[in-house]
Protein backbone atom coordinates (compact mmCIF):
# COMPACT_ATOMS: atom_id res chain seq x y z
CA UNK A 1 0.00 0.00 0.00
CA UNK A 2 1.53 3.28 -1.09
CA UNK A 3 0.46 6.89 -1.32
CA UNK A 4 1.61 10.39 -0.49
CA UNK A 5 2.01 11.45 3.15
CA UNK A 6 -1.41 11.81 4.76
CA UNK A 7 -3.10 9.52 2.22
CA UNK A 8 -4.46 7.35 5.04
CA UNK A 9 -2.24 4.28 4.79
CA UNK A 10 -1.50 3.96 8.51
CA UNK A 11 -5.08 4.96 9.32
CA UNK A 12 -6.28 2.03 7.21
CA UNK A 13 -3.88 -0.24 9.10
CA UNK A 14 -5.28 1.16 12.35
CA UNK A 15 -8.82 0.42 11.19
CA UNK A 16 -7.86 -3.14 10.27
CA UNK A 17 -6.31 -3.54 13.73
CA UNK A 18 -9.21 -1.97 15.63
CA UNK A 19 -7.31 1.11 16.81
CA UNK A 20 -9.55 3.35 14.70
CA UNK A 21 -13.17 3.06 13.57
CA UNK A 22 -14.05 3.33 9.89
CA UNK A 23 -16.65 5.97 9.00
CA UNK A 24 -17.94 3.75 6.21
CA UNK A 25 -17.24 0.43 4.55
CA UNK A 26 -16.69 -2.99 6.07
CA UNK A 27 -13.81 -5.33 6.80
CA UNK A 28 -13.91 -9.00 5.86
CA UNK A 29 -11.52 -11.79 6.72
CA UNK A 30 -11.73 -15.08 4.84
CA UNK A 31 -14.90 -13.75 3.21
CA UNK A 32 -16.64 -13.21 6.54
CA UNK A 33 -17.40 -9.89 8.27
CA UNK A 34 -14.55 -9.10 10.65
CA UNK A 35 -14.87 -6.84 13.67
CA UNK A 36 -11.30 -5.96 14.53
CA UNK A 37 -10.17 -5.74 18.14
CA UNK A 38 -6.47 -5.21 18.81
CA UNK A 39 -6.01 -7.97 21.39
CA UNK A 40 -7.90 -10.49 19.23
CA UNK A 41 -5.71 -9.99 16.15
CA UNK A 42 -3.18 -12.63 17.14
CA UNK A 43 -6.02 -15.18 17.50
CA UNK A 44 -6.86 -14.53 13.86
CA UNK A 45 -3.22 -15.02 12.89
CA UNK A 46 -2.54 -11.34 12.26
CA UNK A 47 0.66 -9.65 13.43
CA UNK A 48 1.66 -6.03 12.94
CA UNK A 49 4.74 -3.89 13.36
CA UNK A 50 4.52 -0.16 13.99
CA UNK A 51 6.20 2.85 12.40
CA UNK A 52 9.46 3.43 14.24
CA UNK A 53 10.04 0.89 16.97
CA UNK A 54 7.44 -0.11 19.55
CA UNK A 55 9.28 -2.19 22.09
CA UNK A 56 9.21 -2.90 25.79
CA UNK A 57 12.52 -1.30 26.70
CA UNK A 58 12.43 -2.56 30.27
CA UNK A 59 12.34 -6.17 29.05
CA UNK A 60 15.07 -8.16 27.33
CA UNK A 61 14.98 -8.90 23.60
CA UNK A 62 13.97 -12.52 24.35
CA UNK A 63 11.17 -11.38 26.69
CA UNK A 64 9.98 -8.93 24.01
CA UNK A 65 9.58 -11.79 21.57
CA UNK A 66 8.04 -14.16 24.14
CA UNK A 67 5.18 -11.73 24.83
CA UNK A 68 3.78 -12.39 21.37
CA UNK A 69 3.81 -16.19 21.62
CA UNK A 70 0.90 -18.08 23.08
CA UNK A 71 1.41 -20.88 25.66
CA UNK A 72 3.10 -24.23 25.26
CA UNK A 73 6.57 -25.50 26.11
CA UNK A 74 8.03 -24.62 22.74
CA UNK A 75 7.60 -20.87 23.21
CA UNK A 76 11.27 -20.14 23.96
CA UNK A 77 12.32 -22.33 21.05
CA UNK A 78 9.96 -20.42 18.74
CA UNK A 79 11.32 -17.12 20.05
CA UNK A 80 14.93 -18.12 19.35
CA UNK A 81 13.93 -19.40 15.92
CA UNK A 82 12.40 -16.00 15.06
CA UNK A 83 15.39 -14.14 16.48
CA UNK A 84 17.76 -16.31 14.46
CA UNK A 85 15.75 -15.77 11.31
CA UNK A 86 16.11 -12.03 11.84
CA UNK A 87 19.80 -12.32 12.73
CA UNK A 88 19.50 -10.96 16.26
CA UNK A 89 19.57 -14.09 18.44
CA UNK A 90 22.94 -13.03 19.88
CA UNK A 91 21.14 -10.08 21.53
CA UNK A 92 18.52 -12.25 23.28
CA UNK A 93 19.66 -11.17 26.74
CA UNK A 94 20.16 -7.49 25.87
CA UNK A 95 17.71 -4.65 26.36
CA UNK A 96 16.34 -3.20 23.10
CA UNK A 97 17.26 0.36 24.09
CA UNK A 98 20.93 -0.66 24.07
CA UNK A 99 20.78 -1.83 20.42
CA UNK A 100 21.26 0.19 17.22
CA UNK A 101 18.05 1.27 15.49
CA UNK A 102 18.33 -1.29 12.70
CA UNK A 103 18.72 -4.16 15.18
CA UNK A 104 15.71 -2.92 17.13
CA UNK A 105 13.67 -2.98 13.92
CA UNK A 106 14.81 -6.58 13.40
CA UNK A 107 13.74 -7.47 16.95
CA UNK A 108 10.31 -6.05 16.22
CA UNK A 109 10.11 -8.16 13.06
CA UNK A 110 11.19 -11.23 15.03
CA UNK A 111 8.46 -10.56 17.58
CA UNK A 112 5.86 -10.36 14.83
CA UNK A 113 7.14 -13.52 13.13
CA UNK A 114 7.40 -15.52 16.35
CA UNK A 115 3.64 -15.93 16.55
CA UNK A 116 3.76 -17.52 13.07
CA UNK A 117 1.08 -15.20 11.63
CA UNK A 118 -0.75 -15.89 8.40
CA UNK A 119 -1.01 -12.14 7.75
CA UNK A 120 1.93 -9.90 8.58
CA UNK A 121 1.28 -6.15 8.53
CA UNK A 122 4.42 -4.06 8.18
CA UNK A 123 4.09 -0.29 8.63
CA UNK A 124 7.03 1.45 6.95
CA UNK A 125 9.58 -1.18 7.97
CA UNK A 126 12.31 0.40 5.82
CA UNK A 127 12.06 3.80 7.53
CA UNK A 128 15.46 4.87 8.87
CA UNK A 129 17.32 1.84 7.46
CA UNK A 130 20.39 1.92 5.19
CA UNK A 131 20.50 0.16 1.82
CA UNK A 132 22.12 -2.99 3.23
CA UNK A 133 19.35 -3.38 5.81
CA UNK A 134 16.70 -2.70 3.18
CA UNK A 135 18.16 -5.46 0.98
CA UNK A 136 17.98 -7.83 3.97
CA UNK A 137 14.38 -6.74 4.63
CA UNK A 138 13.41 -7.33 0.99
CA UNK A 139 14.85 -10.83 1.14
CA UNK A 140 12.93 -11.54 4.36
CA UNK A 141 9.63 -10.36 2.84
CA UNK A 142 10.24 -12.44 -0.30
CA UNK A 143 10.97 -15.61 1.63
CA UNK A 144 8.59 -15.38 4.60
CA UNK A 145 5.84 -18.00 4.37
CA UNK A 146 2.95 -15.66 5.01
CA UNK A 147 0.85 -12.96 3.38
CA UNK A 148 2.48 -9.57 3.89
CA UNK A 149 0.56 -6.28 3.92
CA UNK A 150 3.15 -3.57 3.46
CA UNK A 151 2.87 0.20 3.89
CA UNK A 152 6.03 1.74 2.53
CA UNK A 153 7.52 4.86 0.95
CA UNK A 154 10.68 3.17 -0.30
CA UNK A 155 9.64 2.54 -3.92
CA UNK A 156 12.51 0.22 -4.85
CA UNK A 157 11.52 -2.06 -1.98
CA UNK A 158 7.81 -1.88 -2.85
CA UNK A 159 8.40 -2.61 -6.55
CA UNK A 160 10.75 -5.51 -5.78
CA UNK A 161 8.67 -7.44 -3.24
CA UNK A 162 4.99 -6.73 -3.96
CA UNK A 163 2.66 -8.82 -6.13
CA UNK A 164 -0.09 -6.24 -5.95
CA UNK A 165 -0.05 -2.57 -5.03
CA UNK A 166 -2.91 -0.42 -3.74
CA UNK A 167 -2.42 3.35 -4.07
CA UNK A 168 -4.27 5.65 -1.68
CA UNK A 169 -4.70 9.40 -2.01
CA UNK A 170 -6.71 11.54 0.42
CA UNK A 171 -8.18 8.38 1.90
CA UNK A 172 -9.44 6.99 -1.43
CA UNK A 173 -8.02 4.12 -3.47
CA UNK A 174 -6.90 5.50 -6.82
CA UNK A 175 -5.16 2.47 -8.30
CA UNK A 176 -4.72 -1.26 -7.76
CA UNK A 177 -2.43 -3.42 -9.81
CA UNK A 178 0.92 -5.08 -10.32
CA UNK A 179 4.13 -3.07 -9.88
CA UNK A 180 4.36 -2.69 -13.68
CA UNK A 181 0.79 -1.38 -13.94
CA UNK A 182 1.24 1.06 -11.08
CA UNK A 183 4.50 2.38 -12.54
CA UNK A 184 2.72 3.50 -15.70
CA UNK A 185 -0.45 4.78 -14.04
CA UNK A 186 -1.04 8.50 -14.68
CA UNK A 187 -3.31 8.97 -11.66
CA UNK A 188 -0.57 7.66 -9.40
CA UNK A 189 2.02 9.99 -10.92
CA UNK A 190 -0.39 12.89 -10.48
CA UNK A 191 -1.02 12.02 -6.86
CA UNK A 192 2.69 11.99 -6.13
CA UNK A 193 3.84 14.87 -8.33
CA UNK A 194 0.73 17.07 -8.32
CA UNK A 195 0.40 17.02 -12.14
CA UNK A 196 0.01 14.31 -14.76
CA UNK A 197 3.42 12.97 -15.77
CA UNK B 1 25.76 -1.62 71.31
CA UNK B 2 22.98 -3.91 72.61
CA UNK B 3 20.48 -1.18 72.04
CA UNK B 4 21.83 -0.54 68.55
CA UNK B 5 21.48 -4.23 67.65
CA UNK B 6 17.95 -4.39 69.04
CA UNK B 7 16.95 -1.25 67.14
CA UNK B 8 18.53 -2.62 63.95
CA UNK B 9 16.53 -5.84 64.05
CA UNK B 10 13.39 -3.98 65.06
CA UNK B 11 13.97 -1.57 62.17
CA UNK B 12 14.46 -4.39 59.69
CA UNK B 13 11.23 -6.04 60.85
CA UNK B 14 9.27 -2.78 60.45
CA UNK B 15 11.14 -2.12 57.23
CA UNK B 16 10.00 -5.45 55.80
CA UNK B 17 6.39 -4.33 56.32
CA UNK B 18 7.09 -0.96 54.71
CA UNK B 19 8.79 -2.82 51.86
CA UNK B 20 5.68 -4.92 51.23
CA UNK B 21 3.44 -1.86 51.28
CA UNK B 22 5.86 0.09 49.07
CA UNK B 23 5.87 -2.87 46.68
CA UNK B 24 2.08 -2.56 46.44
CA UNK B 25 2.43 1.12 45.51
CA UNK B 26 5.11 0.31 42.93
CA UNK B 27 3.00 -2.45 41.34
CA UNK B 28 0.16 -0.01 40.69
CA UNK B 29 2.47 2.78 39.60
CA UNK B 30 4.13 0.50 37.04
CA UNK B 31 0.81 -0.79 35.76
CA UNK B 32 -1.28 2.38 35.73
CA UNK B 33 1.03 5.35 36.40
CA UNK B 34 -1.07 6.23 39.48
CA UNK B 35 0.19 6.70 43.02
CA UNK B 36 -2.58 4.86 44.83
CA UNK B 37 -3.22 7.16 47.75
CA UNK B 38 -6.16 4.89 48.64
CA UNK B 39 -3.80 1.95 49.34
CA UNK B 40 -3.82 2.59 53.09
CA UNK B 41 -7.60 2.91 53.29
CA UNK B 42 -8.03 -0.23 51.17
CA UNK B 43 -5.63 -2.13 53.45
CA UNK B 44 -7.47 -0.99 56.56
CA UNK B 45 -10.81 -2.07 55.02
CA UNK B 46 -9.35 -5.52 54.34
CA UNK B 47 -7.92 -5.63 57.87
CA UNK B 48 -11.38 -4.84 59.32
CA UNK B 49 -12.83 -7.71 57.25
CA UNK B 50 -10.16 -10.00 58.69
CA UNK B 51 -10.82 -8.65 62.18
CA UNK B 52 -14.55 -9.42 61.84
CA UNK B 53 -13.86 -12.99 60.71
CA UNK B 54 -11.35 -13.53 63.51
CA UNK B 55 -13.86 -12.24 66.06
CA UNK B 56 -16.63 -14.43 64.65
CA UNK B 57 -14.58 -17.63 64.35
CA UNK B 58 -11.84 -17.17 66.93
CA UNK B 59 -9.27 -18.07 64.27
CA UNK B 60 -6.54 -15.53 63.54
CA UNK B 61 -5.50 -17.38 60.38
CA UNK B 62 -9.01 -17.42 58.93
CA UNK B 63 -9.12 -13.67 59.51
CA UNK B 64 -5.65 -13.28 57.97
CA UNK B 65 -6.66 -15.17 54.82
CA UNK B 66 -9.92 -13.22 54.62
CA UNK B 67 -8.03 -9.92 54.81
CA UNK B 68 -5.59 -10.83 52.02
CA UNK B 69 -8.33 -12.32 49.82
CA UNK B 70 -10.59 -9.35 50.61
CA UNK B 71 -7.77 -7.00 49.58
CA UNK B 72 -7.41 -8.92 46.32
CA UNK B 73 -11.12 -8.53 45.53
CA UNK B 74 -11.23 -4.90 46.67
CA UNK B 75 -8.25 -4.06 44.44
CA UNK B 76 -9.91 -5.68 41.43
CA UNK B 77 -13.20 -3.92 42.19
CA UNK B 78 -11.57 -0.50 42.59
CA UNK B 79 -9.89 -0.89 39.19
CA UNK B 80 -12.92 -2.26 37.36
CA UNK B 81 -15.56 -0.02 38.91
CA UNK B 82 -13.70 3.22 39.56
CA UNK B 83 -10.20 3.66 38.13
CA UNK B 84 -10.98 2.29 34.66
CA UNK B 85 -13.39 5.17 34.11
CA UNK B 86 -11.04 7.91 35.24
CA UNK B 87 -9.81 10.23 32.50
CA UNK B 88 -6.06 9.59 32.59
CA UNK B 89 -5.15 12.53 30.33
CA UNK B 90 -3.97 14.29 33.51
CA UNK B 91 -2.14 12.35 36.25
CA UNK B 92 -3.93 14.52 38.79
CA UNK B 93 -7.33 12.94 38.00
CA UNK B 94 -6.31 9.52 39.32
CA UNK B 95 -4.81 11.08 42.45
CA UNK B 96 -7.97 13.07 43.18
CA UNK B 97 -10.17 9.99 42.71
CA UNK B 98 -7.86 7.94 44.97
CA UNK B 99 -8.05 10.63 47.67
CA UNK B 100 -11.85 10.59 47.30
CA UNK B 101 -11.79 6.84 47.83
CA UNK B 102 -9.80 7.34 51.05
CA UNK B 103 -12.53 9.60 52.44
CA UNK B 104 -15.31 7.22 51.39
CA UNK B 105 -13.65 4.06 52.71
CA UNK B 106 -12.59 5.63 56.01
CA UNK B 107 -16.03 7.21 56.45
CA UNK B 108 -17.84 3.93 55.83
CA UNK B 109 -15.49 2.03 58.17
CA UNK B 110 -16.06 4.68 60.86
CA UNK B 111 -19.83 4.26 60.51
CA UNK B 112 -19.63 0.46 60.73
CA UNK B 113 -16.91 -0.06 63.34
CA UNK B 114 -16.70 3.30 65.14
CA UNK B 115 -13.62 5.47 65.51
CA UNK B 116 -12.05 3.91 68.58
CA UNK B 117 -8.94 1.72 68.38
CA UNK B 118 -9.73 -1.98 68.43
CA UNK B 119 -6.87 -4.12 69.73
CA UNK B 120 -5.70 -6.68 67.17
CA UNK B 121 -4.02 -9.90 68.24
CA UNK B 122 -0.66 -11.09 66.94
CA UNK B 123 -0.39 -14.74 65.88
CA UNK B 124 2.99 -15.12 67.57
CA UNK B 125 4.69 -13.70 70.66
CA UNK B 126 6.17 -10.22 70.25
CA UNK B 127 8.65 -10.82 73.10
CA UNK B 128 12.17 -10.72 71.71
CA UNK B 129 14.50 -13.72 71.99
CA UNK B 130 17.57 -13.20 74.14
CA UNK B 131 20.70 -14.13 72.20
CA UNK B 132 23.90 -13.72 74.19
CA UNK B 133 21.95 -11.65 76.69
CA UNK B 134 20.80 -9.26 73.95
CA UNK B 135 17.12 -8.95 72.97
CA UNK B 136 17.04 -9.22 69.17
CA UNK B 137 14.05 -10.71 67.40
CA UNK B 138 10.64 -11.96 68.39
CA UNK B 139 8.71 -14.84 66.88
CA UNK B 140 6.42 -12.24 65.35
CA UNK B 141 9.41 -10.53 63.68
CA UNK B 142 10.41 -13.88 62.16
CA UNK B 143 6.83 -14.33 60.92
CA UNK B 144 6.99 -10.85 59.33
CA UNK B 145 10.28 -11.67 57.55
CA UNK B 146 8.92 -15.01 56.34
CA UNK B 147 5.63 -13.53 55.10
CA UNK B 148 7.24 -10.59 53.27
CA UNK B 149 10.08 -12.77 51.95
CA UNK B 150 7.55 -15.25 50.55
CA UNK B 151 5.55 -12.49 48.88
CA UNK B 152 8.66 -10.92 47.33
CA UNK B 153 9.82 -14.34 46.07
CA UNK B 154 6.39 -15.18 44.62
CA UNK B 155 6.10 -11.81 42.89
CA UNK B 156 9.62 -12.18 41.49
CA UNK B 157 8.71 -15.62 40.13
CA UNK B 158 5.45 -14.30 38.70
CA UNK B 159 7.05 -11.39 36.87
CA UNK B 160 10.17 -13.16 35.62
CA UNK B 161 9.14 -16.78 35.08
CA UNK B 162 5.51 -16.85 33.99
CA UNK B 163 3.74 -15.77 30.78
CA UNK B 164 1.16 -13.89 32.85
CA UNK B 165 3.87 -11.87 34.60
CA UNK B 166 5.54 -11.17 31.28
CA UNK B 167 2.25 -9.89 29.86
CA UNK B 168 1.59 -7.78 32.95
CA UNK B 169 4.97 -6.11 32.48
CA UNK B 170 4.40 -5.69 28.75
CA UNK B 171 0.96 -4.13 29.32
CA UNK B 172 2.51 -1.66 31.74
CA UNK B 173 5.37 -0.70 29.39
CA UNK B 174 3.42 -0.27 26.13
CA UNK B 175 -0.33 -0.96 26.22
CA UNK B 176 -1.01 -0.52 22.48
CA UNK B 177 1.89 -2.73 21.39
CA UNK B 178 0.78 -5.31 23.96
CA UNK B 179 -2.76 -5.33 22.57
CA UNK B 180 -1.39 -6.03 19.10
CA UNK B 181 0.39 -9.05 20.57
CA UNK B 182 -2.82 -10.42 22.04
CA UNK B 183 -2.33 -9.20 25.60
CA UNK B 184 -5.65 -8.40 27.34
CA UNK B 185 -4.38 -5.12 28.75
CA UNK B 186 -7.53 -4.37 30.77
CA UNK B 187 -7.37 -7.77 32.45
CA UNK B 188 -3.68 -7.35 33.25
CA UNK B 189 -4.44 -3.97 34.83
CA UNK B 190 -7.17 -5.50 36.99
CA UNK B 191 -4.82 -8.29 38.03
CA UNK B 192 -2.11 -5.73 38.88
CA UNK B 193 -4.48 -3.76 41.11
CA UNK B 194 -5.75 -6.95 42.75
CA UNK B 195 -2.24 -8.24 43.51
CA UNK B 196 -1.09 -4.85 44.75
CA UNK B 197 -4.08 -4.50 47.06
CA UNK B 198 -3.55 -8.04 48.38
CA UNK B 199 0.10 -7.25 49.16
CA UNK B 200 -0.97 -3.96 50.76
CA UNK B 201 -3.54 -5.83 52.87
CA UNK B 202 -0.89 -8.31 53.97
CA UNK B 203 1.32 -5.40 55.05
CA UNK B 204 -1.67 -3.92 56.87
CA UNK B 205 -2.33 -7.16 58.74
CA UNK B 206 1.35 -7.34 59.70
CA UNK B 207 1.54 -3.79 61.01
CA UNK B 208 -1.70 -3.65 63.03
CA UNK B 209 -0.51 -5.84 65.96
CA UNK B 210 2.55 -3.58 66.32
CA UNK B 211 0.42 -0.43 66.61
CA UNK B 212 -2.33 0.71 68.97
CA UNK B 213 -4.84 -1.42 67.09
CA UNK B 214 -7.33 -1.17 64.27
CA UNK B 215 -8.78 2.24 63.40
CA UNK B 216 -10.05 3.76 60.13
CA UNK B 217 -6.86 5.87 60.01
CA UNK B 218 -4.59 3.07 61.25
CA UNK B 219 -2.59 2.88 58.00
CA UNK B 220 -1.89 6.61 57.60
CA UNK B 221 1.64 6.45 59.00
CA UNK B 222 2.25 3.13 57.22
CA UNK B 223 1.23 4.79 53.95
CA UNK B 224 3.53 7.78 54.48
CA UNK B 225 6.46 5.55 55.45
CA UNK B 226 5.87 3.18 52.53
CA UNK B 227 5.37 6.04 50.08
CA UNK B 228 8.69 7.49 51.24
CA UNK B 229 10.26 4.04 50.77
CA UNK B 230 8.82 3.75 47.25
CA UNK B 231 10.01 7.25 46.28
CA UNK B 232 13.42 6.55 47.81
CA UNK B 233 13.83 3.35 45.82
CA UNK B 234 12.20 4.76 42.69
CA UNK B 235 8.49 4.28 41.95
CA UNK B 236 9.42 2.15 38.95
CA UNK B 237 11.61 -0.27 40.87
CA UNK B 238 10.34 -3.26 42.90
CA UNK B 239 13.89 -3.84 44.16
CA UNK B 240 14.05 -0.17 45.13
CA UNK B 241 10.77 -0.53 47.07
CA UNK B 242 12.21 -3.37 49.14
CA UNK B 243 15.52 -1.58 49.79
CA UNK B 244 13.68 1.70 50.45
CA UNK B 245 11.35 -0.05 52.90
CA UNK B 246 14.26 -1.46 54.89
CA UNK B 247 16.05 1.91 54.94
CA UNK B 248 12.93 3.72 56.17
CA UNK B 249 12.35 1.00 58.77
CA UNK B 250 15.88 1.39 60.10
CA UNK B 251 15.63 5.18 60.08
CA UNK B 252 12.39 5.07 62.07
CA UNK B 253 13.81 2.58 64.55
CA UNK B 254 16.98 4.60 65.19
CA UNK B 255 15.14 7.93 65.43
CA UNK B 256 12.49 6.42 67.75
CA UNK B 257 15.14 4.68 69.84
CA UNK B 258 17.60 7.53 70.20
CA UNK B 259 15.50 10.69 69.78
CA UNK B 260 12.02 9.58 70.83
CA UNK B 261 8.98 8.10 69.10
CA UNK B 262 7.32 11.49 68.65
CA UNK B 263 10.14 12.61 66.33
CA UNK B 264 9.83 9.55 64.05
CA UNK B 265 6.99 10.76 61.76
CA UNK B 266 8.90 14.01 61.24
CA UNK B 267 12.03 12.07 60.28
CA UNK B 268 10.07 10.21 57.57
CA UNK B 269 8.72 13.46 56.16
CA UNK B 270 12.20 15.04 56.19
CA UNK B 271 13.57 12.01 54.32
CA UNK B 272 10.73 12.28 51.79
CA UNK B 273 11.48 15.97 51.16
CA UNK B 274 15.22 15.31 50.86
CA UNK B 275 14.64 12.50 48.33
CA UNK B 276 12.15 14.54 46.28
CA UNK B 277 14.56 17.48 46.16
CA UNK B 278 17.76 15.51 45.65
CA UNK B 279 16.81 12.49 43.58
CA UNK B 280 13.14 12.54 42.62
CA UNK B 281 13.51 9.50 40.34
CA UNK B 282 14.75 7.46 43.30
CA UNK B 283 17.87 5.37 43.75
CA UNK B 284 16.89 2.45 41.50
CA UNK B 285 14.62 4.04 38.90
CA UNK B 286 14.98 2.96 35.29
CA UNK B 287 12.60 5.63 34.00
CA UNK B 288 15.21 7.11 31.66
CA UNK B 289 16.02 3.78 30.08
CA UNK B 290 12.33 2.98 29.59
CA UNK B 291 11.54 6.13 27.69
CA UNK B 292 14.68 6.00 25.50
Amino acid sequence: MIGPNGAGKTTLFNVICGFAVAQSGAIALDGKPFRPRPHHLSRHGIARTLQGVGQFNGMTVLENVLVGIRGGRATEEAAYEALERCGVSEFAGAYPASLPYAKRKRVELARALASRPRILMLDEPAGGLDSEEIDWLAELIRTVETTVLLVEHHMDLVMSVCDEILVLDFGKPIALGSPGEIRGNEKVAEAYLGTAA
Amino acid sequence: MDRFLYLTFDGLSRGAIYAAFALALVLIWRAARIVNFAQGAMAVAAAYAGYSVTNATGSYWLGFITAVAGGLLLGAAVERVVMRFVDHSSPLNGVVVALGLVLIIQGVLGMIYGNEFRPAQAPFSRDAFQIGGVALLSRYDLFVFAAVGTVVALLTLLFTRTPTGLRMRAAAFAPDVSRLLGVPVGGMLTLGWALAAAVGSLAGMLVVPTELGLHPNAMDLLFISAFTAAVLGGLDSPVGAVVGGLVVGLLLAYVSGYLGATVAPMAVLILLVVVLLGRPDGLFSKAKARTA
